[in-house]
């Protein structure tokens, strides 16, 4: 048995990634408790996927999600404020290119 | 040219058989119903409650049918709330009460395999819309088994506590299996005419499906017993009047109420 489920009880967290019908990515939908992967799945797929929103699921467990401290936020993203010229707003784009 | 309109059986006989496949769907549907806030866990809540909506839209498309093929006006609403329970047609496994989550996972895993051999063999049924009907609820079905068996083998596999808790459940549920499987001349004169298939036929699938679940959730198979459950014919278990009283008390006392 999980270990955070003998502490409280509670089944591990896991987070949800959808790929929407037609869509090329995966994207955060949200979070749900389950006992193993699989019923990760199944939670998923009744959770967020009852109204067709989509063709493809992950699940993966919070705990193996390393996130950013908010408290390095000025240090880790400020930096790049000032630097625009990594946008690529400087090119003109041709007419004749339609999709880009 | 024969005077049947439904191929080879007699179309009172196939208003019954429809009743039997619809009855199933509605009972067990009805049943995981009562779980809603009541789950071990709110994804639980909605993942029971998705399956039993899938059983009651099958229902739904099963007492139509019957409606249609009998022919004296009665559509699904009429034949779900007003008929009385000596005129269900459900195996009586369908209708036992929930008991703990672990006898709620056994006798959904035996009834959703059930349902995907039937329905599978059901797809290619002289009748196109047993064919239609399951075809599209295969689908439904194939996931509730995962999900089941999912369940199934997790308690089996679980704790101590779980593994004796759904052996238990499953030695009690056990004896109603054997119901589904008894052909008697109404299941007989729907394999012969190309309505269904040979129950047989469906058993064998099944027997070797359960066998490789119960493997994995290291459970033991009971033992078959002679059965003495005719909820097939309309001879229900005490629990049935119950479970109908709830479901049919709004249209009893104000027939016709809509939202």
């Amino acid at each position: 048995m999980d270990k955070a489920m003998e502490d409280n009880r509670q089944w591990p967290l896991f987070e949800v990634f959808v790929r929407p019908r037609g869509g090329l990515d995966h994207k955060h939908v949200g979070s749900l408790h389950a006992a193993d992967a699989r019923m990760a799945i199944d939670h998923a797929r009744d959770l967020y996927t009852r109204r067709q929103e989509g063709v493809s699921i992950w699940v993966v467990p919070s705990k193996d999600i390393t996130a950013s401290d908010p408290a390095e936020t000025d240090s880790l993203f400020e930096p790049a404020r000032d630097k625009i010229y990594r946008h690529p707003t400087f090119y003109e784009i041709p007419e004749e290119v339609k999709t880009l | 040219m024969s005077a049947m309109p439904f191929g080879r059986v007699e179309p009172a006989a196939l208003f019954r058989y429809v009743l039997r496949l619809g009855d199933l769907s509605l009972v067990l549907g009805q049943r995981l119903g009562e779980w809603v806030g009541h789950s071990p866990a709110l994804e639980e809540d909605l993942g029971l409650a998705n399956i039993a909506l899938d059983l009651i839209g099958q229902a739904r498309l099963f007492l139509s049918y019957a409606g249609e093929v009998e022919a004296k006006g009665r559509g699904e609403d009429d034949l779900a709330f007003l008929r009385d329970q000596g005129e269900y047609l459900n195996a009586t496994l369908a209708e036992q009460p929930n008991g703990d989550f672990g006898q709620t996972i056994v006798r959904q895993v035996l009834i959703d395999a059930f349902q995907l051999e039937l329905y599978e063999r059901m797809q290619t049924s002289t009748d196109e819309r047993l064919a239609a009907i399951a075809a599209k609820s295969l689908k439904e079905v194939r996931y509730h088994l995962r999900y089941s068996s999912g369940w199934l083998v997790r308690l089996g596999d679980g704790t101590e506590e779980s593994h004796v808790r759904a052996q238990t459940a499953l030695d009690k549920l056990w004896p109603y299996t054997v119901e589904l499987f008894a052909e008697d001349e109404l299941d007989r004169a729907m394999a012969e005419g190309g309505i269904a298939p040979r129950l047989s036929e469906v058993q064998a699938a099944w027997s070797e499906r359960i066998d490789a679940i119960l493997a994995e959730a290291t459970l033991k198979r009971p033992k078959d017993r002679p059965h003495s459950w005719h909820g097939k014919r309309g001879l229900h278990s005490e629990h049935l009047g119950y479970l109908l009283a709830e479901m049919q008390h709004l249209q009893r006392a104000h027939p016709g109420a809509r939202w």
